[in-house]
């Protein structure tokens, strides 16, 4: 029943990755480097993580789950800081990208773990893990993308924004149809995952467990449970860093406040 | 305590600069490029960092909200944006007799914003701030794009607003006849501070 991989197969897919860069190197679209960067990360970080993984899930100290989770969201923070090409100067920045996911991702898991889940002790780590990460890696990328198009459509539409402060209009209501457009953005990947589950897309969970031998109406009952945490955290996610950007983005006479914005960054 | 009050005002390496200005007075402003004008207007509506004390009607700049102040101390800078489609859409009411007296054959509220051209834009972003009712008007270069009919248009537009309201303006302009014809004290901008080019009465 389960196939092994060789360093063949892997190889394979490998090449691919090697051909896209290649093709975007040729075609200067100059994402070769980070996708390359990216590739080697997954790789190493995951054959780490598959050794001590088994430790971990086995470990009952509250304290050593809790420093484990606090090191995903760190890593998730700065994560989708990376991801950004105006990031808030300072420590705004890592603030807000990580107390955002905290409020989203971690919170949410912890009142599943406690209301929903209910296994024995509660923080077990091979629920507690598991689920904050699935949590963090969706919603990281819903915070990213809104929080990018925020700043950059800030940015861009500068002139316009002045111009209905100009008309007497508040900071909020000026920067308001920036901000749901920023909404927008982050929330597409969550919905269109929620849309195209079953039909388009199996989400991988499921059919691990099912092919684990798990019966197939418990683990689509946990999907659906995941894919709804999903959605609320990435949605609670994102409004809470737009909210705190679009607060940021001006001073207190309702002024756009740009110096608190980095230069653009490479990435 | 005038109408209108700015003291000592600074902003950037500009300033002191005080003046005083009426109900129903115009003060014409001119200077070469560069020299503060449109940032000296962008401090007194406060969409820039400055020191100093204004005031409308004795109540200071500071202790309005800031977009309350805006909608009275009105800006129309040297070029107008209008982010949705239709001309109407950025209007409260679309003022339509006052449009026809500005000029408009055609009702254009239903325009799409990308056919107007920069002279009706300019007339129309005028129209716009003007739903507001503002005290005091502050206009950076309002008729550069306006041909000299429309520019005579617009003249008259806002004098008989400024009367009628009463409110007061300050009109920035590189066209020291036009000054002359519409203001009753001129300015001139020189190394940040404020030259007056009319004799002292």
């Amino acid at each position: 029943m389960f196939i092994k991989l060789t360093t063949f197969d892997l190889s394979l897919a490998a090449v691919l990755v090697v051909l896209l860069g290649v093709l975007s190197a040729y075609m200067k679209l100059g994402i070769a480097k980070q996708l390359y960067i990216a590739a080697l990360r997954t790789t190493v970080q995951l054959l780490l993580i598959g050794l001590v993984l088994k430790n971990i899930f086995e470990s009952t100290q509250p304290l050593f789950v809790l420093f484990i989770c606090l090191i995903m969201i760190s890593v998730a923070g700065w994560e989708i800081l990376s991801r950004q090409k105006r990031k808030l100067k300072g420590w705004w920045g890592f603030g807000v990208s990580t107390g955002s996911l905290f409020v989203s991702s971690f919170l949410i898991t912890v009142l599943s773990l406690f209301t929903v889940i209910q296994a024995d002790p509660w923080y077990s780590p091979q629920y507690a893990i598991p689920l904050l990460g699935m949590l963090l890696g969706n919603t990281m990328t819903g915070i990213a993308l809104g929080m990018d198009r925020l700043t950059q459509t800030a940015w861009q539409q500068r002139p316009v924004i002045e111009q209905r402060l100009m008309l007497g209009e508040s900071a909020d209501k000026a920067i308001s149809d920036i901000r749901s457009e920023a909404m927008r953005a982050g929330m597409i990947p969550i919905i269109n995952s929620m849309a195209a589950a079953g039909l388009v897309s199996l989400p991988g969970m499921m059919t691990g467990q099912i092919l684990a031998g798990a019966e197939p109406v418990e683990a689509v009952k946990y999907q659906i449970l995941i894919m709804f945490m999903i959605s609320a955290g990435t949605g609670f996610g994102v409004i809470s860093v737009l909210w705190l950007i679009s607060k940021r983005l001006f001073d207190d006479r309702e002024r756009l406040c740009f110096k608190r914005l980095l230069k653009q960054s490479g990435d | 305590m005038s109408f209108f009050n700015i003291q000592a005002l600074t902003y950037l390496d500009c300033g002191p600069i005080n003046l005083q200005i009426e109900a129903s007075e115009i003060i014409g402003l001119n200077g070469s490029s560069g020299s503060g004008k449109s940032r000296l207007l962008r401090s007194l509506a406060d969409l820039d960092e400055h020191t100093g004390n204004v005031s409308l009607q004795s109540v200071d700049q500071h202790s309005t909200k800031a977009h309350i102040w805006r909608s009275k101390v009105a800006l129309l800078s040297a070029e107008t944006y209008w982010w949705l489609d239709t001309v109407a859409a950025h209007f409260k009411n679309y003022p339509k007799q006052q449009a026809t007296e500005f000029g408009f054959v055609n009702d254009v509220s239903a325009w799409q914003v990308s056919r107007l051209s920069s002279g009706e834009k300019q007339r129309l972003g005028l129209l716009r701030l003007l739903e507001n009712n503002p005290d005091v008007l502050l206009l950076d270069e309002p008729t550069a794009n306006l041909d000299p009919e429309n520019a005579q248009l617009f003249e008259d537009f806002v004098t008989n607003y400024i009367y009628k309201h009463p409110a007061c303006a300050i009109w920035v302009s590189h066209d020291v006849e036009q000054l002359k014809r519409i203001s009753q004290r001129q300015y001139k901008m020189q190394n940040g501070l404020l030259v007056s080019e009319t004799k002292e009465i």
